[in-house]
């Protein structure tokens, strides 16, 4: 009977690995291919069947794609993408650490009207309001600028409501304590709600990060010169049109290079990101 | 060291009064404890000498300089909070440093006035670990630690130990106290522990919804309650307070009588008479909780040595009559002719 037990937990324990290890194969199969796809020369590509194994091209397609891509050198692309992503999850934690200090630790007229009409730009999706978005960004003369990628993206309530949440768990006592020391508001705000958010500020920052990295549309509205190109949009911009032939290697070479950032940055801050999410340290 | 003055200060929270003036001028080095029931405004006329609320009307000054409109932080006064209050993720010496760092205090000042306290507190062996590596006392200690560094004129105490276990809390009273007397610096002491206000206290403020009811020495306080709100809180086990009119007497509302002051007589021997409920023999002391004749219950507190009668069994109860305290409809304390 007992025997019979361990053995059944032991068979569950087998099943959930091997349906964990499919599920993983099933999600990195094409992930695989585009790796293989980046390694062999296009012929081989386009001859049926696929290759499943690397191939021999590795350096070459890299290269290629760094220095001089299709329409623009990957490497440009992706510092585009760096600026873009770096400036967006960065401005988005100073702006919604400022505002949500405010609606939390002064009372202002308006603080509820404020904290309500940030609360409803939630409800808006960048894709309504994407038209007169871009009249601002051009009237500004903003196109093909970093500035115009990143501002328009800049404001968060997410990121406002989630910093609100965390300073109202903040006890009381605290800021009295330090109101008693002699820190002004904004020495409190340095030293000591700063400090206290930072698993939240590097939860954020990954979050952040990745969706400033994979921003589509907006970019591809607003950069015509390829020059500006983000490495995202710019796989699509690699793409041919009419009669071109597809260089499908550094394609997909370039695709493998577009996920590497989002990939470092999360495996890099991976301790604090989890810390940030599930503790909540007071 | 400074003095305190609170002249009819109030407090007013919207349209609800929640402090109906409060004077008290307070000697340089005393020690004053604010006691009372949740509730009473205790800790909002702490909090108003500290700056942290607003003072609706009256005055309050230190060393004779107007504080009403003055940010805490140049009040020259330091707080140690009910929670502790210290700063997460902060090393036990930045805790105890940060406000000397604010004000700009050199570093090697700071290092010595941090070194002084940590010594005096004991707490120079966790320097530097952060206050959740620390035990409630020792958190204690250093939110002890970073008033004393201040040098403030005034200290003041929101229920620091309310937090801390039955024994702990002993022993932080004891060290408390002792600091407070090798410093001399003036205090100000927030408590619902009765027992914490009689030990610590060079005089305490007994506040009931409020209003000051009694301000005094603990043994004063406690021999002659100004009120009968007073006589009931100060004091454990809590005073009996019978009708008037049981007793047969009139002129008065409510006679208090003290449970340390009643013993048990023969029956019809004492001035009333009681079944015994129930007896907490607590070693040194017993405690017999009594229902009189006429229904109301009756305290009485005896040496744990002398014999406890069976439960259930009818007993007189007699006492000193000058010990009794009186009390109007009102709850004001009547005195005795003579």
């Amino acid at each position: 009977m007992r025997d019979g037990m361990v053995e059944n937990r032991g068979a569950g324990h087998w099943f959930t690995h091997i349906g964990l290890t499919i599920g993983v194969l099933v999600i990195f199969f094409p992930i695989w291919l585009a790796f293989v796809a980046s390694t062999v020369s296009q012929p081989e590509i386009v001859s049926p069947p696929m290759p499943l194994l690397p191939g021999d091209q590795f350096f070459e397609n890299y290269r290629k794609a760094l220095v001089s891509g299709v329409n623009a050198p990957v490497a440009l692309m992706l510092a585009n993408s760096l600026v873009m992503a770096v400036g967006i999850a960065v401005g988005k934690i100073v702006i919604s650490l400022l505002s949500a200090f405010a609606i939390v630790y002064f009372r202002f007229p308006g603080r509820r009207l404020f904290f309500w009409l940030i609360f409803l730009t939630l409800m808006l999706p960048v894709e309504v309001r994407i038209v007169p978005t871009y009249e601002v960004v051009a009237s500004f003369g903003m196109l093909n600028s970093y500035s115009g990628l990143i501002f328009p993206l800049i404001a968060s309530a997410t990121a406002t409501f989630l910093f609100r949440q965390f300073f109202m768990t903040v006890p009381d006592e605290l800021a009295e304590a330090a109101r008693v020391d002699g820190a002004r508001p904004m020495r409190f705000f340095w030293d000591i709600l700063l400090p206290m958010s930072r698993t939240n500020i590097a939860a954020l920052f990954v979050i952040l990060f990745i969706y400033g990295w994979n921003q589509y549309l907006w970019p591809l509205l607003i950069t015509t010169d390829p020059s500006m190109n983000t490495i995202v949009m710019g796989i699509k911009q690699m793409f041919p049109s009419g009669d071109d032939v597809a260089d499908w290697p550094v394609i997909m070479a370039t695709s493998i290079l577009a996920m590497l950032p989002p990939v470092i940055v999360v495996v890099s801050m991976q301790k604090l990101f989890i810390r940030g999410l599930v503790d909540s340290e007071k | 060291m400074a003095t305190l003055t609170i002249t009819d200060v109030k407090k007013t929270f919207g349209k609800t009064d929640v402090i109906h003036g409060v004077s008290i001028d307070v000697a340089e080095g005393e020690f004053i404890v604010i006691v009372g029931p949740s509730g009473c405004g205790k800790s909002t006329l702490l909090r108003m000498v500290a700056g942290l609320e607003t003072v609706t009307s009256g005055e309050i000054t230190i060393d004779g300089r107007r504080m009403n409109d003055v940010e805490p932080m140049d009040r020259n006064i330091a707080m140690v909070f009910q929670n502790y209050a210290l700063y997460p993720h902060m090393s036990v010496f930045d805790n105890m440093a940060y406000g000397l760092k604010i004000a700009g205090t050199p570093k090697a000042e700071i290092a010595e006035r941090v070194a002084q306290a940590a010594q005096m507190l004991q707490l120079e062996p966790y320097m530097g670990r952060k206050p959740r590596e620390l035990s409630g006392g020792q958190r204690q200690r250093v939110a002890m630690g970073r008033a004393i560094v201040r040098k403030p004129s005034v200290f003041l105490f929101d229920e620091p130990l309310s937090n801390l276990d039955a024994k702990l809390r002993v022993q932080m009273r004891l060290e408390i106290k002792e600091l407070q007397k090798r410093l001399g610096i003036t205090s100000l002491y927030v408590t619902h522990d009765q027992v914490e206000a009689m030990t610590l206290a060079d005089r305490m403020i007994v506040m009931n919804a409020g209003r000051a009811d009694q301000i005094g020495a603990p043994l004063e306080v406690y021999a002659n309650p100004a009120t009968e709100f007073v006589a009931g809180f100060i004091g454990s086990p809590a005073t009996n307070f019978l009708a008037a009119e049981t007793l047969g007497r009139s002129g008065v509302a409510r006679i208090g009588v003290r449970p340390e002051n009643a013993s048990l007589v023969a029956p019809d021997q004492g001035l009333a008479n009681g079944t015994l409920l129930f007896a907490e023999a607590l070693g040194a002391e017993t405690l017999l909780h009594l229902r009189l004749t006429g229904g109301e219950m009756f305290t009485l507190r005896q040496d744990g040595t002398a014999p406890v009668p069976a439960e259930g069994e009818t007993c007189g109860i007699g006492w000193d009559r000058v010990r009794e305290l009186w009390f109007d409809h009102g709850g004001n304390r009547v005195r005795q002719a003579g």
